[in-house]
């Protein structure tokens, strides 16, 4: 219970303790805790902004996915559109083809009927020629009635 | 138990008789026999089972922390370093908290001073013939095993913490500053400067003071009450020990928390300007 040089001895033994801490003990733990907290915290941080990441390429895909449907659509309508255009069209060519062919068909009916009137004109005249032949008995000059008979096929 | 049947005031005596080698006046430098050779050596004597236990546990803390520092990883931390990171954190939390300034001696001087004395404070815990009776075998007839229960450990380290008080103190505010807040507070005339002085001077001197003592008081004050447990018989001897064993965990930690958060709120008055 006496005071005395222990209390000397002590205090130099809690300074040599002390500076052994300071020295060799503090710093490897200390370093060691403040580097696990950093990678934690780092590791935190990554994790929120992987989910951040991960939130935005869902809207991003959400977006694409959405225009994407609107372009289907869109190239689905013009299709319609243009399928039905293209139906119009074909029609409307089919009728144009339709009304040549009536009108080249037509047109060769006149022909036709034309050339039909002409080989009867020449063919009554020729009959009207040979039956006045008949009739005069008497062979007629060809030549002399030509004018004639021309003048007569042209008023049938 | 000591010696043949001895009375319960030589038995409480020489358990509270430190092992003391030092300069008597008559027989010179030599190992003290009794209480009152001890007595006679006044201060040029050392206190060996302080010094040794005190030094074994101050190895002790160092050892394992060094140990825990060395294998200490970033990663999945083991067993010892687990427990080693709690202590630590434990301080570092509370020099932050108490510590108002920058300094990277005080969290440090913190940690040794806590699990220091909690070391020393845990010897206590083992039953209090064991170590003076295997001792008493080997020939040495004192051995007081707790060093906090000797006030020269106690004031030892609250010296050091007085010193390094002093130092921060003329550091900081220098020799001016700290004859200045001596001086003049709490009464800022100068008319009252050899009042404020006396009053400074003696706040400066309690607090080294108070530190070891409260430590000192209690350590001392349980290991009394642990050896009048131990004068009861031995069959009921268990029903108070067990509750003042289990209540001295408590104690034990309590109080070298208490020392080292008031050696940290002091050396963080020292840094603080007035």
């Amino acid at each position: 219970m006496n005071i005395n040089m222990t209390l000397i001895g002590q205090t130099i033994a809690f300074a040599i303790f002390v500076w052994f801490c300071i020295k060799f003990v503090w710093p490897p733990i200390s370093n060691a805790l403040h580097e696990r907290q950093r990678k934690i915290s780092d590791g935190l941080d990554a994790a929120s902004r992987a989910s951040r990441d991960l939130e935005l390429a869902q809207e991003r895909a959400d977006a694409t996915l959405r225009e994407s449907k609107e372009q289907a659509s869109q190239i689905l309508e013009q299709a319609n559109k243009r399928s039905s255009q293209m139906v119009e069209e074909a029609r409307e060519q089919a009728r144009a083809e339709g009304e040549r062919i009536v009108a080249s068909a037509r047109a060769e009916i006149d022909q036709e009927v034309q050339r039909a009137k002409d080989e009867l004109r020449a063919q009554v005249s020729h009959l009207a020629v040979s039956g006045a032949e008949r009739v005069l008995e008497a062979s007629v000059d060809e030549k002399a009635h030509r004018k004639l008979l021309d003048k007569l096929a042209a008023e049938l | 138990m000591a010696g043949n049947n001895p009375s319960p005031t030589e038995y409480i005596q020489h358990h509270l008789q430190n092992l003391t080698f030092g300069y008597h006046p008559e027989n010179g430098w030599s190992m003290a026999h009794s209480a009152a050779e001890a007595q006679e050596m006044g201060f040029w004597a050392l206190h060996l089972d302080t010094m040794g236990w005190s030094i074994a546990m101050g190895v002790l803390f160092i050892w394992l922390f060094r140990k825990a520092g060395k294998v200490a990883t970033t990663g999945v931390p083991g067993t010892l370093q687990n427990i080693v990171e709690m202590i630590f954190e434990f301080v570092e939390n509370t020099v932050h908290g108490a510590f108002h300034g920058r300094n990277p001696i005080i969290a440090p001087l913190a940690l040794t001073l806590f699990v220091w004395i909690f070391l020393m404070n845990l010897l206590k815990l083992i039953p209090v013939d064991y170590v003076p009776e295997i001792f008493l075998r080997l020939g040495v007839d004192y051995m007081k095993m707790v060093p906090t229960t000797d006030p020269n450990a106690t004031l030892g380290m609250a010296f050091g913490v007085f010193l390094l008080i002093i130092f921060y103190s003329l550091k900081v505010k220098g020799v001016g500053g700290f004859a200045k807040e001596l001086s003049l507070t709490p009464f800022n005339h100068w008319s009252l400067i050899p009042f404020n002085l006396v009053l400074e001077i003696i706040g400066l001197l309690v607090k080294p003071l108070g530190l070891g003592l409260r430590l000192f008081g209690n350590m001392f004050a349980g290991e009394v009450i642990f050896i009048l447990i131990a004068l009861l018989p031995f069959w009921v001897m268990w029903t108070l020990n067990v509750p003042w064993a289990i209540f001295h965990i408590l104690v034990i930690s309590l109080q070298a928390f208490i020392f080292t958060v008031l050696s940290v709120v002091y050396l963080s008055q020292a840094h603080e300007h007035h």
